[in-house]
């Protein structure tokens, strides 16, 4: 995983609370064995007129927002499905952050495992940042070493997980970092009783 | 010290080390062939193996056909999905219900059924419907395909220690009123993200008295209130439930299982971070008139209006949903029509559904206009159907039968709803073109789904019985 650190460039503004994984990506693209081509399929029925054509009235096919790298969404962003396939379009279209005032707990973690960077602010916070995603030339900037959000004359502070924030500033393999516990798991699993073999 | 509720005690019988974050060990790991192929091949890529194949399961159900198993999957990239996984299991001996097994189903109705779902063991599945086997008293939450990899090749997983929620279920169940209801009348109480960051103990009169598959369908749906896992504790309808099950423990070790399983339930003095009573003994038939499972009210209400919310984002979201359901406020529900039901997935697929189903259907049509399709969650629970008559009930009704899977409930094979039309649904997710590209959802139980056929319209079930 690359390591991520600092993140900056223009907003995309998503003020709508709850959004599904089934949003960010419909189900007839999770039937591709492969891990990456995701980014074009992202919002596939938000960004598509009612004949199927794509629609520059969403930001996925609009040309301003095009090179955008943070996404500013609504809470409980990433509810429902587990699907990874979710964040994988999210990285492929090109954001590396998403600050939110929630978000899904499975979407959360995912994103942990892939290195897209999740800030959670509060909603003023959250809804202040929107405002300013209107224009899209306004820059921002995430910084996860210093815990700050920077937006014109604004910093906003973030709280996060010291463990996470570790993995993704080192870009850490979690796998190999848990094979290096495998004397605690062989000795773990000698002590499970023999109902569970 | 305070006691320990039931999930601080399944927590901390599988730290195998760490403390918060913790690495957990997985009793059970169940896979299928959606979340899994670049798991495996992110495995295979770093020269990594299965540590515990002997732990891991692995069933096809969200993407094949529910049509004769003889036409086989039309789809080449399902079908090249489902061999991939054949290949993956056979490659590292994983057990594998593939799609000629007897014993295929929706990976969360053929864990119970087979056994493998015991109190006590923390169980994890690449789908968020994982929540489902926490009735038994297991901790079970869905994750992602990196966290499949990762269990894959250490059978564990870091975990940060989440919350915990008590919902109290206070007084017995009316009649009529069934187990998709009492969970769907929560979620519509606590909200979407009302279990965000916990993990929920359902508790108290009505939960107790719930069958196990009951049980499976309010713990499958802790995930649409949020919560990544929602448990039950293990009592006598548990164990009854387990023993003779072709994976449960035999002789001296069922007695030294269910000895450990006793014990499992919150002590008296444990506490809860949150605690939520729901008045189950005055709850109706729910129906969803929304795009998320929150958006959920009592049949005997009617849409509702938008400027009835004062939060300008639930206001701004009820009226997208009603735009996109196409539903007009104050429109009592019992007056909405239906052109499909669906009756099946991991919420509502099992024997007892389709009892219920039945019961409503023996004797009637299904109402001219409607397309009506019950889909068993296994192969196990349609043999049984058709022999006990039920499948006949279905077919003399109108319904189509079909082949184990989940099916319309995400419709990634064909069974897709077509846009602008209105399917009753027992299935978990009311989402935008969840059933497919804008078709309208409405989240109802068996009975209530049974009857909406018939009657060609939403309506409230314990007028019919």
């Amino acid at each position: 995983m690359k390591p991520v650190s600092l993140v900056r460039g223009t907003m995309v503004p998503l003020p709508r609370s709850d959004v599904d994984t089934d949003q960010i990506i419909p189900k007839q693209f999770l039937t591709r064995i492969e891990r990456t081509g995701y980014g074009e399929f992202l919002f596939y029925d938000w960004a598509r007129t009612e004949e199927g054509e794509p629609s520059s009235d969403f930001f996925v096919h609009d040309p301003k927002r095009q090179g955008a790298k943070v996404l500013v969404a609504g809470r409980n962003f990433g509810c429902g499905s587990s699907r990874e396939h979710a964040v994988w379009a999210i990285q492929d279209w090109g954001f590396d952050a998403v600050i939110a005032p929630s978000f899904g707990d499975i979407f959360r973690n995912n994103c942990v495992n892939v290195g897209l960077l999740t800030v959670e602010l509060p909603d003023e916070d959250v809804a202040r940042l929107q405002e300013m995603a209107q224009n899209p030339g306004v820059v921002v900037t995430v910084d996860l070493e210093q815990q700050v959000v920077v937006a014109d004359d604004y910093v906003f502070e973030f709280d996060v997980d010291p463990g996470v924030k570790e993995r993704l500033l080192k870009g850490l393999d979690p796998i190999g970092l848990t094979l290096l516990e495998v004397e605690a798991i062989s000795r773990f699993e000698s002590t499970r009783p023999a109902w569970l073999s | 010290m305070s006691g320990r509720t039931l999930f601080e005690k399944i927590w901390d019988d599988h730290v195998v080390t760490g403390d918060d974050p913790a690495l957990l060990y997985v009793d059970l790991h169940l896979v299928h062939e959606v979340t899994s192929p670049q798991a495996f091949s992110g495995l295979e890529h770093s020269g990594r193996t299965v540590r515990r194949p002997d732990l891991t399961l692995a069933t096809v159900d969200h993407a094949i056909p529910t049509t004769a198993r003889s036409l086989g999957i039309r789809d080449p990239q399902s079908k090249k999905q489902v061999d991939t996984l054949k290949a993956n299991t056979e490659r590292h001996g994983i057990t594998y219900f593939g799609l000629d097994d007897p014993r295929q189903g929706i990976v969360h109705v053929v864990g119970p059924e087979n056994g493998y779902t015991q109190p006590g063991k923390v169980i994890v599945c690449g789908d968020s419907h994982t929540s489902t086997h926490g009735a038994f008293g297991a901790l079970a939450f869905g994750i992602g395909t990196s966290e499949v990899e990762h269990v894959l090749a250490t059978q564990s997983l870091w975990q940060k220690k989440p919350k915990t929620m008590a919902v109290e279920f206070d007084g017995p169940l009316p009649h009529g009123v069934t187990a998709k209801d009492l969970i769907l009348g929560m979620i519509a109480q606590l909200g979407v993200g009302g279990g965000i960051g916990h993990v929920i103990e359902y508790r108290g009169e009505a939960i107790r008295a719930l069958t196990m598959e009951e049980r499976m369908t309010i713990c499958n749906m802790s995930i649409e209130g949020g919560a990544r896992a929602g448990m039950i504790a293990p009592d006598e309808t548990t164990f009854a439930y387990v023993e003779g099950r072709p994976q449960a423990p035999t002789g001296a070790e069922w007695d030294t299982a269910v000895e450990y399983w006793s014990g499992l339930g919150s002590d008296a003095d444990a506490t809860f971070d949150t605690t939520h009573h729901i008045d189950a003994a005055n709850l109706v038939p729910h129906v969803s008139w929304g795009v998320n499972p929150g958006q959920t009210a009592p049949i005997t209400s009617a849409v509702p209006d938008p400027a009835q919310f004062d939060d300008p984002i639930e206001r701004d979201s009820v009226a997208r949903a009603l735009q996109y359901m196409d539903l007009r406020p104050g429109t009592p529900f019992v007056e909405i029509p239906v052109q499909h039901v669906f009756l099946g997935s991991c919420t509502n697929g099992r024997i007892e559904d389709l009892r219920l189903a039945a019961k409503i259907l023996a004797g009637k049509k299904v109402a001219s206009g409607v397309s009506a399709v019950a889909v068993p969650g296994s192969m196990q629970v349609k043999a049984q159907a058709e022999a006990e008559g039920l499948a006949q009930v279905f077919e003399d009704a109108g319904f189509s039968w079909r082949e184990a899977g989940c099916s319309s409930c995400l419709a990634m094979n064909d069974d897709v709803i077509p846009a602008g039309e209105r399917v009753a649904s027992t299935s978990n997710r009311n989402f935008e073109g969840r059933q497919g590209r804008g078709a309208r959802t409405h989240l109802v139980s068996p009975a209530m789904a049974a009857a909406a056929a018939v009657a060609g319209h939403l309506v409230d079930v314990r007028d019919w019985s």
